[in-house]
């Protein structure tokens, strides 16, 4: 496949495996986390892990867009739909989030009463909205949620739908912000063994915020970043990188994916989410806790077509499994292997916690693609 | 007298009613004349209960197997609900090592259901099952109420018969075994995705939808039965959710390269854009071989010159693992576990 192969091959990847080897410190440990899910999704599938040398280790970092999202949340659609009578459109993976009740919007569904509501899989934004023109009568909500990635497509949907004057269309606003996830795990007070030497930055994300966003990391945390694109060879290149700086005492924003990312980031992009979203006093990540101006709400002049204020909904927090590990996790505390449940109780087929999820998650990726190496095996 | 007191079903405008599943002179005209007409064989022309069928070759076994088909679209590139319904347990049979024989097909069918479909469907279903050497020699037709079917849905049993010599099973599989396919895989899966999801894509994926059993057949021809250890028609849950099944029944671990894997440019393309992977796509006309490995290479030759098998592939080896695993070598050149597939393969979000 043109422009995609280029980026796994396996003799560049040999190279640079060797580069990591010759230039990373034997007398020292590096500790990277990779803040996106995508990278930990390329990582896994891959098999990066087994072209790094024993002492630079890869911690999984919090940016998987269900990992983060907290049970209230899926609780508040599942609620929508059975009561309301209302049908809720959201990405495939949010539709396994596990919620109270025992129940997620998988299984939620198969408890409607189809003539009245529905909960359906979407690939993108555009497909509720088109739903909603499509079929007047039905009710459609959709579920939004992610990172700085998937906030324009909704902002343009909510500005098509009110450009449209739709009436039977709103949107659940979940969407979240990057630098706010990373001041977190920078300041987070029970940071138990988490020593950062850097992180793999963002790659999507950043083809929309730019580089620019991350100063803060290198000019107050002292901090390297290196931007990477989600393709394996991208992900070993800033391994690289992030290795060089360490090594030289620099701490400094690097973009190895500069195919697409530039200082600035996509600026009509920008405008179209600053016109439709302002910033949330508070949010509760799942993992993270509540934490100030780190997500996005819909303004005034949008109320119509936000779902919160047309249904009167209000958050109510749920706490997590009291066993589930998600948090430490999240926060690249704990390795997945380390969690009393996983793989016992909570497993991809019945996830506990969110992490198990996607597999972009830390756990779903080591469970689905790492587990072997927890046992000794023939070969 | 009049040759012909009733009318004909009207193929072209008409629809399946109530009356079709009611058990009376309808069910028996449609029978008579959409299956009977299409499936055309002594057995089924009788008219009677069951099929009364000759005993098999002294020394041969009877293999059955069932299957139901639900899909959705009912037509698809490649195929459609009635060839598939004859594919599917054709290609059960044939993985067990038998010829297949003879199949029933059992039609559900919901009200409103036009006849020039239903047509189409059995025509194709008579064609597979005439280019697979099947006969259809038994069916039932019901009729549910409108919102109660999806069109239509098929059950097939197929009965076949096991020569001597033939015991391949997935417990058979032992360390040092090669893991070969017979061609490309996820095409299938990727067909129906692209159609129910409306994508489109420059040059149509179609489905593998085919009978395996002159594969099968074509096989056991160039090696002795008692080398092939393994066959498997990698369907629901692709290629990665067999090799595990038959890691499983067998307490064998499996290493496979990623590389040697056969995937089609246009559904590799069509899984990166949908967050999909290839390895846990369904294939309706593709074989998993493990054979002794002294066979391998004339197992391989018998594939690669059946048209079915023309990029057939030598994908791996049968290890020695407790635990089940199946490894894969990364084309990266690292390694990872092909697991069992989780749910359904949903699309990524990033």
């Amino acid at each position: 496949m043109k422009y995609v192969d280029e980026f796994r091959d396996g003799e560049l990847a040999r190279g640079l495996s060797a580069a990591i080897r010759r230039e990373a410190d034997p007398a020292r440990d590096y500790a990277f986390m990779e803040f996106c899910g995508g990278h930990t999704h390329a990582i896994s599938r891959y098999g990066v892990i087994d072209l790094l040398p024993h002492n630079v280790r890869m911690i999984h970092g919090p940016g998987c867009p269900v990992c983060v999202l907290p049970v209230g949340r899926i609780d508040m659609a599942i609620r929508l739909a059975m009561t309301r009578a209302v049908t809720i459109c959201s990405y495939g993976d949010c539709l396994r989030v596990p919620a109270s009740d025992g129940l997620s919007l998988l299984k939620a569904r198969a408890r409607l009463d189809k003539s009245r509501a529905d909960i359906r899989m979407i690939y993108s934004a555009a497909d509720a909205l088109a739903l909603a023109q499509r079929e007047p009568q039905r009710e459609v909500v959709f579920l939004a949620i992610g990172f700085e990635t998937t906030t324009p497509p909704t902002a343009l949907v909510l500005k098509q739908a009110q450009a449209l004057g739709l009436n039977n269309f709103s949107v659940l606003c979940n969407h979240v912000l990057t630098p706010a996830a990373i001041v977190a795990i920078l300041e987070h007070p029970e940071g138990t063994g988490v020593k950062l030497d850097g992180f793999v930055g963002p790659a999507h994300v950043s083809t929309v915020i730019g580089s620019r966003p991350y100063d803060f990391v290198a000019a107050q945390y002292r901090k390297p970043v290196v931007i990477a694109g989600f393709e394996p060879l991208d992900v070993m290149q800033s391994i690289l990188m992030l290795v060089r700086q360490v090594n030289e005492g620099r701490s400094e924003i690097e973009n190895e994916f500069t195919r697409a990312v530039t200082r600035d980031g996509n600026l009509k992009a920008q405008a179209v989410v600053t016109e439709v979203f302002e910033l949330r006093d508070h949010y509760e990540w799942r993992g993270l806790g509540s934490l100030p101006k780190s997500a996005l709400k819909i303004r005034s002049e949008f109320a119509r077509w936000d779902a919160e204020a047309k249904f009167g909904l209000d958050y109510t927090a749920v706490a997590d499994h009291k066993s589930c590990d998600c948090g430490t996790i999240l926060r690249g505390e704990k390795r997945p292997a380390e969690c009393k449940l996983f793989g016992t109780v909570c497993t991809p087929e019945t996830p506990l916690g969110s992490c198990m999820v996607s597999s972009e998650g830390a756990c779903a990726a080591h469970y689905n693609y790492g587990r072997f190496r927890d046992v000794t095996t023939a070969g | 007298m009049k040759p012909n007191y009733t009318r004909p079903l009207d193929l072209r405008s008409g629809r399946i009613d109530l009356n079709h599943g009611a058990g009376g002179r309808a069910t028996a005209q449609l029978v008579a004349e959409l299956f009977g007409r299409a499936f055309d064989n002594p057995w089924l022309a009788q008219g009677n209960d069951g099929a009364v069928l000759p005993a098999p070759a002294a020394g041969e076994r009877l293999v059955m197997s069932t299957d139901g088909h639900v899909v959705s679209p009912l037509f698809f590139p490649g195929g459609d609900i009635g060839s598939l319904a004859v594919h599917g347990t054709v290609n059960d049979l044939a993985v067990m090592g038998a010829r297949p024989l003879y199949l029933s097909a059992s039609f559900i069918l919901e009200e409103g259901f036009p006849l020039a479909e239903l047509k189409r469907i059995v025509d194709s279903m008579a064609a597979a099952s005439r280019a697979a050497g099947v006969a259809v020699v038994c069916g039932d037709t019901k009729v549910v109420e409108q919102g109660k079917g999806d069109g239509v849905f098929i059950a097939t049993t197929g009965i076949g018969a096991l020569p001597p010599g033939r015991t391949p099973g997935g417990a058979c599989a032992r360390p040092g075994d090669v893991v070969l396919v017979s061609g490309s895989m996820g095409d299938h899966g990727m067909a129906i995705m692209a159609v129910r999801e409306a994508i489109a894509f420059e040059s149509e994926i179609r489905s593998d939808s085919a009978a395996l059993n002159g594969l099968v057949e074509a096989l056991f021809g160039a090696v002795p039965g008692s080398d092939v250890h393994v066959l498997r028609d990698p369907t629901r849950g692709g290629l990665a959710t067999t090799l595990n099944e038959i890691t499983r029944q067998s307490g064998t671990g499996m290493m496979i390269e990623e590389a040697a894997i056969p995937v089609h440019p246009q559904v590799a393309a069509a899984c990166e854009l949908l967050g999909l992977d290839p390895f846990y796509l369904a294939n309706e006309g593709k074989l998993v071989v493990i054979c002794a490995p002294a066979r391998a290479d004339q197992a391989l030759a018998a594939l690669r010159a059946h048209p079915l098998g023309a990029n057939a592939a030598r994908i791996g080896q049968v290890i020695e693992d407790q635990h089940g695993f199946v490894q894969l070598r990364t084309a990266l050149g690292g390694m990872r576990m092909l697991d069992w597939l989780s749910g359904e393969p949903l699309p990524r979000i990033c």
